[in-house]
């Protein structure tokens, strides 16, 4: 396109602009921004049953509910559960879908197509159904893992009873279900590597291992942050495998900040702490997010 | 549930409203909108065509709710004030929609109509429908919980049935576990409050204070029924599971992985579905027992079962009176028990459809004449959540009696500072007002 011509044009074009734009905006300030303040304001109600009742009963409480959240070690708890979530499904689910790029990316590999599709069934599945397959794979006496286990030796465990082991069966679950995603994106990013790269790198004697770690792992770390950071902003917002699975048990193991939120808000209608607890998480999320960002900042040379 | 997924859920609901509310009735009836859950919802259609027959003037839509959406939905609907005129209604939500002000009160109409003799039904029930003096609901259909159990293990372990004391139940207990190593005496899932609360209804203890302000489970009454219910865990005659562990609890117990578990009537038929021919004279109910021998006979179980209820803001309030009274005749309550297998809230529907005949129905009916309900509180459902944690905390050894109770107690008093606050704010006004 041209430059503007006169000064009148290019406010004509700036207004045909927002012309268009507008119908998007409208949508964002209505779905977004509006609910975003509203639940802001929430926060620092009580709002809660009665209030749905009557609204002269909602008191405004100020920072209260966030004090009470943080002085609340069942919130701690669901942090720390969230967290517990986040550090092991995220490297986990990277290694595997790198893992599984790097295999069906490979040259020897035969079926690439089918394998893709097989390892990215999980994510179009239904959580729910997933959900009911692997709690009966789990059954601590009727499930298909510890029969295998006690098969070769191995005593079984109480997967989904015991606090630790059910913590691993959700973060298992979540990387089962994600890992597939993230796969066909590093897929992607390992077919944009030029193969003169690595032609060039052979030449002078390099093995498989330099050509992994100094070719393919850095050119992938815009990948790599991409994948890092959408797995972990998904594993902070863990909802639907403890839902499904153990209901945030036992002992509310699994209970994540999402789960409590939910159950704080459309099972008990604490709606005011409900939205407490989200702008929390927000302000985790982000915080996470920070972090990441400014650890791939620390070494622009290589990122 | 996402953001767009939640706008995109709210409009289908406006949508659906405004297409219920806008339908004109062209034949000159009043309609009157009535919601029921699940099956319910699909059986209760058989019976309007006779009301229709006998009412000319009145139209009955009956729209159908699936139950696990049915809280959710009428939450909804009344905030969205889209509420219908009556409805079906879980009886352990009637204090719950009586604080929000949902419900017609229905005690005077009850007391003036001949469809109604309570006398003929079971007072634990009509207890549930009443709040601050006020009844809010009719009794359509009636449950509680029962043992269910294997007959011939019970037999082959000489245990002493049906049980008339706590002792006696763990001792049938202990024998039946000794019968097989890898097997249990009973199914108790981990994660749920009723069976727990139940033991502490039966041994009298309060559960609240202070007028339902503040929790009181830290006291001798409760803690020896946590003490008896949480010793079958540790002495291996209940598994540590959750619902979620169960598998399949007709095939479980059917293969004799726990010979008794405690339920409601609508296994009564799922049994007769679901279990192999073979297992089908083998199973049969029996009451609860009272805690101490020579108590009264049963021991009381939790009252439950729904109730049908008018609503406040309702546009045909005389029409669906005219619904709910027609329901809750005895031959209505018959015919509803004939399509859908719920029990009749009224004895003489049990007489004349021969439930009370069938001996595994009988341990209902004898049930049902000691059945009292959850504290009516809205907060309960959220206490009941915090109860089995604390359960499941003593359970697992993660806390002792002691500190689990204390620390319910604590639950109990902050999620209660609500109604604390509500309460004494209405009492302020009172006692100002009379002061002028």
């Amino acid at each position: 396109m041209s430059a503007p011509r006169t000064v009148g044009g290019s406010s004509a074009e700036a207004r045909a602009a927002w012309w268009l734009l507008s119908p998007a905006l409208l949508a964002i300030g209505l779905f977004f921004a509006v609910p975003l303040v509203a639940a802001l304001f929430l926060s620092l109600t009580d709002f809660d049953l009665y209030g749905i009742a009557d609204l002269g009963t909602v008191r405004f409480v100020g920072l209260g509910n966030y004090t009470d959240l943080l002085a609340d070690p069942r919130f701690w708890r669901a942090v720390k559960n969230t967290l517990v979530f986040a550090i092991l499904g995220g490297p986990l689910t990277i290694v595997a879908a790198l893992f599984g790029a790097v295999l069906v990316d490979s040259k020897l590999a035969r079926w690439k197509g089918f394998f893709r599709t097989v390892y990215y069934a999980p994510v179009v599945t239904t959580l729910v159904a997933a959900a009911v397959v692997w709690r009966a794979f789990l059954h601590p006496t009727f499930g298909p893992v510890n029969r295998i286990l006690s098969a070769v030796g191995i005593p079984g465990v109480d997967w989904l009873g015991n606090p630790r082991w059910a913590t691993l069966a959700i973060v298992s679950l979540s990387v089962w279900r994600t890992f597939g995603y993230c796969l066909v994106i590093f897929v992607a990013g390992l077919q944009s590597i030029p193969t003169s790269l690595y032609e060039a790198a052979r030449l002078e004697g390099a093995g498989t291992w330099r050509l992994t770690m100094d070719i393919t792992l850095p050119l992938l770390k815009p990948t790599t942050f991409f994948v890092a950071v959408i797995t972990s902003v998904g594993l902070f917002q863990i909802f639907a495998e403890p839902y499904v699975i153990t209901r945030g048990g036992p002992l509310e193991a699994t209970t994540s900040l999402a789960l409590m939120m939910y159950e704080q808000g459309f099972r008990w209608w604490s709606l005011g702490r409900a939205a407490a607890i989200a702008f929390l998480l927000f302000v985790l999320i982000l915080a996470a997010s920070a972090i990441q960002l400014a650890i791939r900042r620390l070494r622009p040379e290589e990122g | 549930m996402s953001r767009s997924c939640r706008a995109r859920f709210v409009l289908a609901l406006l949508a659906a409203t405004c297409i219920s509310a806008c339908k004109r009735n062209d034949d000159g009836r009043t309609t009157v909108r009535f919601w029921a859950f699940g099956r319910e919802g699909e059986e209760v259609r058989a019976l309007v065509p006779e009301f229709e027959r006998r009412n000319p003037d009145l139209h009955v839509e009956v729209e159908q709710v699936p139950w696990i959406a049915a809280h959710e939905k009428i939450l909804t609907a009344y905030v969205g004030d889209a509420l219908p005129d009556a409805a079906q209604m879980g009886n352990t939500w009637i204090p719950e929609m009586a604080a929000l002000s949902a419900l017609a009160p229905l005690k005077a109409r009850i007391a003036r109509s001949k469809s109604f003799d309570r006398g003929d039904s079971f007072a634990g029930v009509w207890d549930s429908n009443e709040v601050g003096g006020e009844l809010w609901g009719a009794p359509w259909y009636v449950d509680t919980r029962v043992i269910y159990y294997r007959t011939d293990l019970i037999e082959e372990a000489h245990a002493p049935w049906p049980p008339k004391s706590w002792d006696e139940w763990r001792t049938a207990m202990e024998r039946v576990r000794a019968l097989s190593p890898d097997h249990f005496a009973i199914l108790l899932p981990i994660d749920e409050w009723a069976q727990v609360m139940t033991l502490g209804l039966q041994r009298g203890a309060p559960l609240l204070k202070d007028g339902g302000r503040r929790g009181h489970f830290d006291e001798p009454q409760f803690r020896a029924a946590l003490a008896f219910y949480t010793g079958l865990f540790r002495d291996g005659l209940a598994p540590p599971l959750d619902q979620s562990g169960v598998a399949n609890l007709f095939q479980q117990f059917a293969e004799g992985y726990f010979a008794m578990f405690i339920s409601g009537p609508w296994n009564l038929t799922e049994m007769e579905r679901r279990l192999p021919p073979e297992m089908q004279t083998r199973w049969a109910t029996a009451p609860m027992p009272p805690p101490e021998a020579g108590g009264e006979y049963p021991g009381t179980s939790l009252a439950g079962g729904a109730s049908l209820v008018v609503f406040r803001g309702a546009q045909q309030p005389e029409g669906a009176w005219r619904w709910i009274e027609y329901l809750s005749e005895p031959a209505q309550q018959a015919e509803f028990f004939r399509r859908a297998g719920d029990l009749p809230s009224r004895r003489s529907a049990w007489k004349v459809t021969g439930l009370a005949d069938d001996p595994r129905a009988a341990a209902f009916l004898t049930q049902l004449a000691q059945v009292s309900p959850a504290p009516k509180v809205p907060e309960w459902e959220q206490i009941g959540a915090r109860l089995a944690v604390a359960t499941e905390q003593v359970v697992r050894g993660a806390r002792t009696a002691d500190s689990a109770l204390a620390a319910l107690d604590a639950d109990a008093d902050r999620i209660l500072e609500k109604r604390r606050f509500l309460l004494d704010r209405a009492a302020r006004l009172r006692a100002t007002e009379r002061h002028r």
